[in-house]
């Protein structure tokens, strides 16, 4: 008899009708809006504070190099002696003291330019003036060596290399560093989903076995379809949430940004500070048009499959793998050992698919580690933008099925063991033994 | 008679440990069956392998001529004594849930539910949560949710503990009456009066073997041993005495009277009719006591035990 729908159901049922999720699903978005909220009107209140730089140029010839911006006020002092300057700038309540002194030759400069300051200078402030600074000496030792500046500026060229692929498809940087975010932005919503909705299958295991109620219910259907009925129906739950979780997002986020008149959008996404850096300005156009290419570029349908198929492929491998730990302990606190294990191969394909699909998508760890079934869920989804042929996709989702099967076959011994042991915490060596029972 | 569940040389091993060697019990329709054991013994082993919870490594089991097949679940109801209810789900639902689990339609089962609710006076508590319940009141949603699919075969491990002697009475009238209707139903308890009073046949497991099974009353006919109860008013005991212990043997009883007669065990010789005690014992005094000791269910279980060990 198929039970699967009903325990589905109630699985469902009782975990989107808890106060706890439901408090949960309402009140994290509005948050997390609130934290970026305050983060960014925080920061913006940050910027709108003008640092005034009193400076000492012993000299004469940096000073008039150093440009005011909007946050940088700098203010020449002159005939003062070091002590005296600095005494003056603590009075006067200025970010810090530049202190300038003469030099022989240019390739003695170590030493010669000093900052004082109550505290540490922030980094921004900080490589400005280097910046700064450094553009001027570059400019003066030019004039010494007899070298003009404009032909050298003049004769500075910038190339954009335009990308093709051999079947003609034109991408660009910009569709590189979306096709990094897309993939990065997959790999660890997977990696999060499964780690936030494994441990709450988990947690419902062990629910059963404390209020002792899994002998009556398998008494009535097999553990394998119990252990799949959780899967599937807390899945489905956090489906709900997730999706609940994004329209609230967005709508708060819309809202929050009307009301306060920040641009929440604009102002930390890391997506659109890397497309501003790649774009370097090029204006509001150019951000349509890159959407466009983007668009254009990345393997829509292709992706959408493949995140479809690797997410609940890799979802089911490790929630199998949850339910397993939480039959074989009595409670939470002992989960710890057990969970450890679960997680390093999960952790791992993060990182390696960070750090190695950014250095070369193709390469052979990034390749060998989308096959791994453990790691591949995250890997291969980081991989696909960037393009894997169909065979390598196939192969990769074929691996993952069979560990899949294997894995559930696993625990579901574990599962039909654990549930009905109470009382001592298990060794690893006695689930094996489990298995053969 | 017919049989309802056979168990047939059903041996289970975990790891080197062995729960079950070889245990084979016959289940007659109709009956309350007392499965009887020490703690450990694989009492709960050989309900789970029934229940199809666990698979014997040997051995087959048979429910009503047929060896045991997935869709036998709706013909078993099962009283685990490790039970419990999901805490957060309100009594309704929860009831409903498990006996769609049954395979009772919804509707059906909301009948039978509301028929058990009234007969056993808690309609009222639809509603509630289990955690708003006492151990006892749980105890009670438990049994009907056991009872509602009106299962061929129950099964019962410890059904009276946490319930006061009130409702202990009342699930026992309910057990009873569910075998007058016609369900057979295996009963496993460390109460033995519960066992006198209720069953009709008992079957003994010892250290993974079973040693001991029959009717209860031929079990104690089995077991007893001719000894009579005697109550004897006389005017001179230790004479008496003396006399019979040539005769019989002889041991000093305990029972109440209300006299100040001597007690004693008599255990007459294999083949002799207590008459002939009897005849004699007249001869000597006042006979005011002659009962059969009967052997109770307790000191079955002590003396086979310890037989085994």
């Amino acid at each position: 008899m198929n039970h699967l729908p009903l325990i589905i159901k109630r699985e469902y049922l009782t975990k989107v009708k808890n106060k706890s999720f439901i408090v949960m699903t309402f009140l994290s978005p509005m948050i997390f809006i609130a934290l970026i909220a305050l983060v960014a009107y925080l920061s913006q209140l940050n910027n709108d504070k003008i640092h005034i730089i009193s400076v000492l140029d012993e000299s004469g010839l940096v000073s008039d190099g150093l440009k005011s911006s909007d946050k940088i006020k700098y203010e020449k002092l002159s005939n003062l002696s070091l002590e005296e300057a600095k005494a003056l700038a603590k009075k006067t309540k200025s970010y810090g003291l530049l202190h300038i002194k003469t030099w022989d030759s240019f390739n003695d400069l170590s030493n010669k330019v000093n900052f004082y300051s109550e505290e540490s200078p922030s980094f921004a402030i900080f490589s400005e003036l280097e910046n700064q600074i450094e553009s001027k000496l570059t400019n003066l030792n030019l004039e010494e060596k007899a070298i003009d500046v404009d032909v050298i500026k003049d004769s500075k060229i910038t190339i954009d290399i335009i990308q093709e692929n051999f079947e003609g498809l034109q991408t660009s940087k910009t569709d590189g560093i979306a096709k990094l975010i897309f993939g990065g932005a997959t790999g660890y919503l997977l990696f999060m989903f499964i780690i936030i909705y494994g441990n709450m299958i988990m947690r419902s295991v062990i629910e059963e076995k404390t209020s002792r109620i899994i002998e009556v219910i398998i008494s009535s259907v097999k553990p394998v379809q119990l252990m799949l009925g959780k899967i599937i129906g807390t899945s489905l739950a956090g489906i709900t949430q997730f999706v609940i979780w994004v329209i609230l997002g967005g709508v708060l986020m819309t809202v929050v940004s009307l009301v306060l008149g920040i641009n929440l959008f604009d102002s930390s996404t890391p997506q659109q500070e890397l497309m501003t850096i790649a774009s370097e300005g090029k204006g509001v156009d150019f951000y349509f048009e890159s959407f466009k290419s983007i668009l254009r570029s990345l393997p829509l349908i292709n992706l959408v499959i493949a995140f479809i198929l690797y997410f609940i492929g890799g979802y089911l491998l490790y929630s199998s793998l949850y339910a397993a730990i939480g039959a074989a302990v009595d409670n939470e606190t002992d989960t710890q050992q057990f969970v450890m294990p679960i997680l390093m191969p999960l952790i791992l394909a993060v990182y390696v698919g960070i750090f190695t699909v950014i250095e070369d998508p193709h390469g052979t760890v990034s390749t060998v580690f989308s096959f791994i079934p453990f790691t591949s869920p995250v890997v291969m989804l980081m991989r696909i933008p960037f393009g894997v042929p169909l065979w390598e996709q196939l192969l990769g989702f074929l691996l993952l099925i069979a560990t899949f099967m294997f894995t559930v076959w696993f625990a579901a011994k574990i599962y039909r063991v654990g549930i009905l042991m109470y009382g001592k915490k298990p060794s690893y060596k006695e689930l094996i033994k489990w298995i053969k029972y | 008679m017919n049989n309802l569940l056979e168990v047939k040389a059903v041996s289970k091993h975990f790891g080197t440990y062995k729960a079950l060697n070889r245990v084979s019990i016959t289940v007659p329709q109709g009956s309350i069956f007392g499965l009887l054991g020490p703690n450990g013994a694989g009492k709960t082993t050989l309900i789970r392998v029934i229940n199809q919870i666990t698979m014997p490594d040997e051995g087959q089991v048979f429910l009503g001529g047929e060896a045991l097949k997935n869709r036998h679940i709706t013909d078993i109801g099962y009283l685990p004594e490790e039970r419990g209810l999901y805490k957060s789900m309100k009594v309704g639902e929860q009831a409903l849930y498990l006996a769609q689990l049954k395979g009772l339609s919804k509707s059906e089962a909301k009948i039978r539910l509301r028929y058990w609710f009234e007969r056993l006076e808690i309609g009222d508590w639809w509603n509630k949560k289990i955690q708003e319940l006492s151990k006892g009141m749980a105890q009670k949603i438990q049994f009907v949710v056991t009872v509602l699919h009106q299962p061929k075969l129950l099964i019962f491990d410890e059904p009276f503990s946490g319930f006061d002697p009130i409702n202990a009475n009342l699930i026992k009238e309910e057990i009873l009456r569910l075998r007058d209707e016609g369900a057979t139903v295996i009963f496993s308890t460390h109460r033995m009066e519960s066992v006198e009073e209720l069953c009709d046949d008992i079957a003994l497991i010892n250290k993974s073997n079973k040693i001991l099974e029959g009717k209860l009353l031929d079990v104690k006919r089995q077991f007893k041993s001719n000894t009579y109860e005697v109550g004897l008013k006389t005017n001179n005991r230790g004479l008496l005495q003396n006399h019979l212990a040539e005769k019989f043997e002889v041991t000093q009883a305990n029972f109440k009277t209300l006299g100040d007669e001597l007690k004693l065990n008599i255990k007459i010789p294999n083949g002799e009719s207590p008459n002939m005690l009897l005849e004699y014992l007249v001869g000597l005094g006042e006979v005011s006591h002659f009962v059969e000791l009967i052997p109770s269910v307790n000191d079955i279980f002590i003396q086979t035990i310890k037989n085994n060990t």
